[in-house]
């Protein structure tokens, strides 16, 4: 079967029976995304963009069934940290588990509300991002967001928020297929943090897009949930104004697959852009695939990649990662660091790190390595008196620190830690 | 305290003999020195002691106060007491120097079945015994080692040894690589925790050290054995005639 047409019988398997709800702006975009899938099909593993990755998990008819296990690792939602919290159960929004969704300078509303709402800000954003981030590189799962969500937010901020908004993703159906697309918009001079968390549901499609104008700071900050079999493809796509900040971090353990695409676009001049992620891996039919494209087409922007991944029992890292830098976007400091800590001979890592460069005063560094905990760090530590286990434990947590250090509120990152420590404790062997 | 017989090693990877024969007794309170050639074994010994890996103990035994050292993992031998400065102290990216020292000294407590020290005790006592050794507050928040110069990593390993409080001290060459003011800083450390029951073993090649943490018996070490054992004048002997004539002598 040629590749055009095995996509295109992919589209109409995984589209088979999905129906769309949405009126106004909303169905023209919807008609937009649908054109969009039409055109492109859905990847299969012959794709370049899929090479290290199978996608045919996400692209099958029904999901492949995940069993929920509740609270029993760790529970989504970032306990103590003050927030407003939303929560999605199997991705269907559960109004009487939320939060009454009133903050200062923040309107918070759901989709379907928005699309009622002709002239509504969202119509601006709501697939704008995702579509023109089919280009270089087709991402047909995120116009399946854009086309077939079923629930999503759409945020404003119009001035600093005083805590941050905490999207929570229950997982109780074992065969829920999930498809999420939020759009969040930070005003002039605002500045919002938006936590994910939780494993969402067996299969979890979701896009997200985030518009930042001038001198607004965004963060994100997401945990995607201990269950073993859930899957999971995401999209993030960010456009910064300039002086714009948008950081985000992203804490991945365990799924069975999980496909983190972030696109960013910097077309404001000194913008900044970090993005971060730590994932922890246990057992060969683990993959964790990031997928990052970030394009400078402004003076004087920033931007920092920074992935680490723990991968042990056979588990597969993957990290392709591009900085595209435009001709007029000069002064531009790009860096980008992938690295696996590999704790046997059985787990692998695969590294694409990328550089297109058009502007002849950059200052652009990427690395990406794989290695084994350091044994005569490990002996130092031991020496000392700490416990195998122990010093095992903070070596990893040292590893990854590079990338937690991406989150700028202490309480959160603190949290990442504890996490990632149960983390560890739960998959000692 | 440190008593070591007939110990006899050999390398894992290799088939390499090391160690042929040490025996060593070292009592409470007392300083022992031990000198000798490159290549005679002084650190493989250290290491044999703290529990590298990589080693192979083919003979003989190694007790701390009459417990067996070589079966234990390297945790245990540190909380039965020992402690090892290193030649080279390790640089640990990503942990702070802090969370290394409350670390070790907590796990110690632990497996000594001693309470845990609390986050503001520890803190008064690390301060006191960094000033003593002139570690700043900076060198303590940065992570282990990382960007030290030598003078402040060996600094950074009696500051080590003062917080966890051994029995046993073994120091693995602190002087390679001090000046003449960071090595008279170290030993002063080192001294300062002579208390009559802590004990030592210093590695070295040179007097030097020896003329500040004075020892009560030196030893010198060639082609895996101890040759001679005397007191400090075996030092200042071997300091002006060097190895060749002792070397000569026993053959």
């Amino acid at each position: 079967m040629a590749l055009a047409e095995a996509k295109r019988a992919a589209l109409a398997a995984r589209t088979d029976g999905l129906t769309t709800a949405g009126e106004g702006w909303l169905a023209t975009a919807r008609d937009g995304a649908k054109a969009r899938l039409a055109a492109m099909g859905l990847p299969v593993k012959r794709d370049e963009y899929w090479r290290y990755t199978d996608p045919s998990s996400l692209t099958s008819a029904d999901p492949l069934p995940a069993t929920a296990r509740g609270a029993e690792e760790d529970e989504p939602g970032f306990a103590g940290i003050d927030q407003v919290r939303l929560v999605f159960v199997d991705g269907v929004f559960d109004a009487k588990a939320s939060d009454d969704p009133r903050l200062a300078g923040v309107e918070i509303e759901r989709l379907a509300e928005a699309a009622a709402r002709p002239g509504h800000w969202a119509r601006d954003l709501y697939g704008v991002l995702e579509a023109r981030g089919q280009t270089p590189v087709e991402r047909p799962l995120a116009a399946l967001g854009t086309a077939y969500a079923t629930e999503g937010v759409v945020i404003r901020a119009t001035a600093r928020a005083k805590k941050p908004v905490s999207l929570i993703y229950v997982h109780q159906s074992e065969t829920s297929d999930a498809i999420l697309h939020h759009c969040i918009r930070i005003e002039s001079g605002a500045e919002l943090t938006v936590l994910e968390s939780g494993p969402a549901a067996a299969r979890f499609c979701k896009v997200m897009e985030v518009e930042v104008a001038d001198g607004g700071r965004f963060h994100h900050i997401r945990t995607q949930g201990p269950d073993l079999e859930r899957r999971a493809a995401t999209h993030v796509f960010a456009r910064l104004a300039a002086n714009a900040l948008f950081k985000s971090f992203t804490l991945t353990a365990n799924g069975r697959l999980t496909r983190n695409e972030v696109v960013i676009e910097l077309t404001g001049p000194d913008s900044m852009a970090h993005v971060a992620g730590a994932s922890m891996g246990d057992g060969g039919d683990f993959l964790h695939d990031d997928t990052v494209f970030i394009t400078h087409a402004a003076e004087r922007c920033e931007s920092r990649q920074v992935f680490k991944k723990v991968l042990k029992n056979g588990a597969t890292g993957v990290f392709q990662g591009k900085i595209l830098v435009h001709a007029k976007a000069q002064k531009t400091d790009g860096y980008q660091i992938s690295q696996s800590l590999l704790l046997d001979d059985d787990s692998q890592f695969l590294a694409k790190p990328e550089l297109e460069i058009y502007a002849d005063d950059v200052k652009c560094s990427h690395g990406s390595t794989s290695g084994a905990i350091d044994d005569t760090a490990l002996f130092y530590l031991q020496s000392r008196g700490v416990p195998k286990r122990v010093a095992q434990s903070l070596l990893v947590l040292a590893f990854l620190s590079e990338a937690i250090q991406e989150i700028e509120d202490e309480a959160i990152a603190e949290d990442i830690r504890g996490r990632l420590e149960g983390w560890l404790h739960r998959h000692e062997r | 305290m440190l008593e070591i017989k007939n110990l006899h090693v050999k390398l894992e990877e290799e088939d390499k003999v090391i160690l042929r024969g040490v025996d060593l007794k070292i009592g409470p309170g007392e300083v022992h020195a031990i000198m000798g050639p490159n290549g005679s074994g002084k650190s493989t010994l250290s290491y044999v002691l703290a529990g590298r890996d990589g080693y192979v103990v083919t003979d003989g035994s190694a007790t701390l106060d009459d417990e067996s050292l070589l079966e234990m993992e390297p945790e245990e031998r540190a909380a039965a007491g020992l402690f090892l400065a290193l030649q080279y102290p390790v640089e640990i990216p990503g942990v702070g120097n802090m969370t290394f020292l409350r670390t070790a000294a907590n796990a110690q407590r632990k497996a000594r079945g001693e309470e845990e020290l609390s986050a503001g005790d520890f803190l008064k006592l690390v301060r006191e015994k960094a000033k003593r050794l002139k570690i700043d507050a900076d060198m303590l928040k940065r992570p282990v080692n990382v960007g030290f110069s030598g003078g402040e990593k060996k600094r950074n390993e009696i500051l080590q040894m003062a917080m966890l409080e051994p029995k046993m001290c073994i120091l693995d060459e602190t002087d390679s690589g001090l000046d003449v003011d960071a090595m008279k800083l170290v030993s002063d450390g080192v001294n300062a925790l002579r208390d009559g029951k802590r004990s030592f073993l210093v590695i070295t090649h040179y007097q030097r050290l020896l003329d500040h943490i004075k020892p009560d018996v030196v030893h010198i070490m060639a082609a895996g054995r101890i040759i001679r054992s005397g007191g400090p004048e075996l030092a200042l002997e071997v300091e002006h005639n060097g190895y060749a004539d002792l070397l000569a002598e026993v053959k």
